[in-house]
C-alpha cells in the first residue's frame, strides 16, 4: 500500500527547502504544524496568505511554508505586516516571532499593532531565550534562570506576554504550549477567525540552549515540564490558590469584538470624501 | 482634483513633494512626524483618504520604512518623508529594501546635525549618509531638488526611477528647499510621464523573483497576485531563498551593483552654466545652487566669468562628466552646507593641478551669494 502523504505537505515547500534549520527537540516545527492545520481549517488559498517574520529561530519559519513569505528585519515583522495589510486588505496576514524578536527589539511594534487592532494574527513562540545566537536572556527569561548572558542568574523580571497584549488592546489573546497541540491548533484557528489583532503565545522548549543551561533535561523531559508546569484556565476555579501559584495558565484570555484598523480606515475615507463633497 | 495640473500656485517645497507623490500615483504612505518634513505627511493625510489610498502614522521611523516595504510588496507604490534623526533610524529598512530590491521612495528634508542638531534649520549634512548609511555594499540613487517646481518633478522621477531600477530612491531637499514658498506653474498631466508598477508576464512556475535579465532588473510580482515567493534580507538566490553558495552570492552582489553602474546614462542629471568659457567653476547643489546662480550674476557685473556645475542626481555621482568638464579648470569652488562631503568626490575626479576649494557653512543658515562672490574673488 502506498504511503499516504499528510495533507500538511501541500502547504510546505517540501521538496525544495528541507531539511530545516531547527535543532532536534525544538518546538517551533510543532507550532508550524498547528499554523498549517489552522490554515487548512480556514480554507484559505495559499496565494492569499502572507506570513511575515523578524529574525531568529522562529522567524526562519516562512522559508518552509508555501505562502507569500517575508523574512523581515529583527523585531519588525509586524511593521512589515502592517504595510502588507494596509496595501492589500484581502490578504490574510500572520506574523511569526520569537520572544526576543517580538518583545525586546520588536516590543514597540507589537504594542502599537495591538493598540491599532490591525487585522493580523501574531504567533509568538516563547522559548525563554535567544536560541539562534546561542542562548542569551530574553524579556521572558524567568528570574533566576541561567543563560549565556546571565551566568549568575536572571535578575530582571520577565514580561507576561498575554497581560501585555490585553493591556495594549488586542482583540484576542491566548496562551498554549507545544505539548498541548490540539489546544494550540484551536487557539490559532480562533485567532485566524478573529477580525482585529490576535495573539497566540506558544510555550516551547529550547533543549539546546535554555534547557541545557538550566539542567532541564532533553527534549522529552522539557516536554513533560510543559505538561506539568501549566494548567488550563478551566482548571483554575477547581484548584486552591496554593496549588496554582507556580503554574503557568493556558487558555484564551481575551476574545472581544472591536473594530479593526482596516475597517476604521475605510470609514475614515468615507468621512473624508463626504466632507470634500459638502465643501463643493 | 488634488494636483492642480497646468495651473499656477504659490506653494511650499514640501507641499510640492506631497503633490508629486499623488501625481506619481502613490498608494501607501507610512511616516513619523519630524521637523522639517512634517508638512509632507500632514498634506498626504489630508489627500490620500479622498483617493482611497492608504496613509498611516507609525510608532517610529523604523516601523515606517518597514511598513513601506510591506506595502510595496503587496502592490502599492510607497513613500515616506523624514529628516536627519529619522533618516538615521531608517537605514535598517533602507538596506533591506536595497537587498531585497523593493522600490520605495524616502524623502529626507535635510536639517542640521549630528544628532538632534538644528531641527528647524538647513544643512546638506546627510549626503554621505544617503550614500553609505546602510551597512554593506549596496546601490543608491539620490536626487537633490533646488526649487519648488523641482520638488514636484523630482518626486515623480524618484518614483519612476525606483520602479525602473527596482531599488529605493532618496529625495534630498535641504530645509531651505522644503520650507521655501514659490510661485510655480504645474505641468499639464499629459506632459508628465509616470512609470507604472512593472508586473511579470511569465507563467507562475517560471517566475524568478530576481530574474537575471539583460537590464539586471526583472519585474516584481506582488503578494496576492498568484506568484508566491520568499523575501529575505539574508543573501539569496534568484528565487529569493537563502544561500551561501559563492557563485550565487557573487551573482547577486554584482547584479545589485551593475543595475546602477551599467545604466548611468538613465540616472545622470547635471546642469551646467558657462562652463566652457570659465576657468573657475562653482560646484553646487540644492539651495546652494541658487546662491551660486545669484553669485554668478553679481560677478558678471564685475566682468568676472565663472561657470556653474550642478548635479541633480547626487548618487550615483556623475564621475565621467565631472572628469570631462572640470579636469581642465584652474579652480573649482565647492560651497556646501556641511564641513565638506561631495567635495571629496570632486577631488577624486579631478587631477591635482585643479584647485578644489571648499566653502562651508554649518550654522543652519544659507550660503549667501555674497559669500560665494567673496570666495571667488579670493581665488581668482
Amino acid at each position: 500500500m502506498a504511503a499516504t502523504i499528510p495533507y500538511e505537505y501541500k502547504y510546505l515547500r517540501a521538496k525544495k527547502r528541507f531539511p530545516h534549520v531547527w535543532c532536534p527537540g525544538c518546538g517551533i516545527g510543532i507550532v508550524m504544524g498547528s499554523i498549517i492545520r489552522a490554515v487548512d481549517a480556514m480554507g484559505w488559498e495559499k496565494d492569499d496568505i502572507v506570513m511575515v517574520s523578524g529574525i531568529g529561530c522562529t522567524s526562519r519559519m516562512p522559508v518552509y511554508v508555501d505562502f507569500n513569505t517575508l523574512h523581515a528585519t529583527h523585531g519588525r515583522g509586524l511593521a512589515f505586516g502592517t504595510g502588507v495589510k494596509m496595501a492589500n486588505p484581502n490578504l490574510n496576514v500572520m506574523a511569526v516571532m520569537g520572544d526576543g524578536d517580538s518583545l525586546a527589539i520588536g516590543g514597540n511594534h507589537i504594542i502599537h499593532a495591538a493598540r491599532r487592532n490591525i487585522d493580523i494574527t501574531a504567533v509568538i513562540v516563547n522559548n525563554n531565550n535567544y536560541g539562534m545566537t546561542g542562548g542569551q536572556f530574553s524579556p521572558t527569561t524567568p528570574p533566576g534562570a541561567k543563560t549565556s548572558t546571565t551566568p549568575y542568574g536572571m535578575i530582571e523580571p520577565g514580561f507576561d506576554v498575554c497581560k501585555l497584549m490585553e493591556g495594549a488592546g488586542a482583540s484576542y489573546v491566548a496562551r498554549g504550549t507545544v505539548y498541548h497541540v490540539t489546544e494550540l491548533d484551536n487557539m490559532i484557528l480562533k485567532a485566524f477567525m478573529k477580525k482585529g489583532f490576535s495573539v497566540v503565545e506558544a510555550l516551547a522548549p529550547c533543549p539546546t540552549n535554555f534547557g541545557r543551561a538550566n539542567r532541564q533535561g532533553g527534549p522529552v523531559e522539557m516536554m513533560k515540564l510543559l505538561k506539568d508546569s501549566t494548567i488550563n484556565i478551566s482548571q483554575l476555579k477547581a484548584m486552591k490558590p496554593d496549588q496554582t501559584e507556580d503554574k503557568i495558565v493556558r487558555g484564551i484570555f481575551v476574545d472581544r469584538e472591536s473594530i479593526s484598523y482596516g475597517d476604521r480606515y475605510e470609514a475614515l475615507c468615507e468621512v473624508a470624501r463626504k466632507a470634500a463633497e459638502a465643501k463643493k | 482634483m488634488i494636483v492642480p495640473w497646468g495651473e499656477t500656485r504659490l506653494i511650499q517645497g514640501n507641499e510640492a513633494i506631497a503633490l508629486g507623490a499623488i501625481a506619481a500615483d502613490i498608494g501607501f504612505f507610512a511616516g513619523y512626524p519630524i521637523t522639517p518634513s512634517t508638512e509632507i505627511a500632514e498634506l498626504l493625510a489630508q489627500y490620500m483618504p479622498l483617493l482611497d489610498k492608504k496613509w498611516i502614522q507609525m510608532e517610529d521611523e523604523i516601523a515606517s520604512v518597514s511598513a513601506l516595504i510591506g506595502g510595496r510588496l503587496a502592490g502599492s507604490k510607497s513613500m515616506t518623508a523624514t529628516s536627519g534623526p529619522g533618516f538615521s533610524r531608517m537605514q535598517e529598512g533602507l538596506g533591506y529594501a536595497c537587498m531585497t530590491e523593493v522600490p520605495i521612495v524616502l524623502v529626507n528634508v535635510m536639517r542640521g546635525g549630528p544628532s538632534t542638531g538644528l531641527p528647524t534649520q538647513a544643512a546638506q549634512g546627510d549626503v554621505m549618509q544617503a550614500r553609505w548609511g546602510p551597512h554593506g555594499d549596496h546601490p543608491v540613487i539620490a536626487l537633490a531638488p533646488c526649487d519648488v517646481r523641482e520638488c514636484f518633478d523630482l518626486t515623480i522621477r524618484a518614483f519612476n526611477l525606483s520602479e525602473t531600477f527596482r531599488t529605493p530612491v532618496i529625495l534630498l531637499p535641504d530645509e531651505i528647499i522644503g520650507h521655501m514658498r514659490e510661485r510655480i506653474v504645474f505641468p499639464r498631466k499629459e506632459d508628465v510621464h509616470v512609470v507604472p508598477m512593472p508586473v511579470p508576464d511569465v507563467p507562475v512556475e517560471w517566475y524568478e523573483h530576481y530574474h537575471e535579465s539583460a537590464s539586471n532588473v526583472s519585474p516584481m510580482a506582488s503578494f496576492g497576485s498568484g506568484y508566491r515567493y520568499h523575501v529575505t534580507g539574508l543573501m539569496h538566490d534568484k528565487h529569493g531563498f537563502p544561500t551561501r553558495k559563492e557563485s550565487e552570492v557573487n551573482a547577486k552582489m554584482n547584479r545589485l551593483k551593475h543595475k546602477i553602474t551599467r545604466r548611468l546614462d538613465e540616472l545622470e542629471d547635471v546642469r551646467m552654466h558657462d562652463i566652457e568659457e570659465s576657468s573657475v567653476v562653482i560646484f553646487a547643489y540644492g539651495s546652494v545652487y541658487r546662491s551660486a546662480l545669484a553669485a554668478q550674476a553679481i560677478l558678471k557685473k564685475k566682468r568676472k566669468t565663472v561657470g556653474i556645475f550642478r548635479p541633480v542626481t547626487l548618487w550615483p555621482f556623475p564621475d565621467r562628466t565631472v572628469k570631462e568638464t572640470l579636469d581642465s579648470k584652474d579652480v573649482v569652488l565647492v560651497p556646501e552646507l556641511n564641513q565638506g562631503q561631495l567635495i571629496h568626490e570632486v577631488e577624486r575626479m579631478t587631477r591635482d593641478s585643479v584647485r578644489v576649494v571648499p566653502l562651508h557653512r554649518i550654522d543652519g543658515y544659507e550660503i549667501t551669494p555674497e559669500e560665494i562672490v567673496d570666495a571667488v574673488m579670493e581665488v581668482i
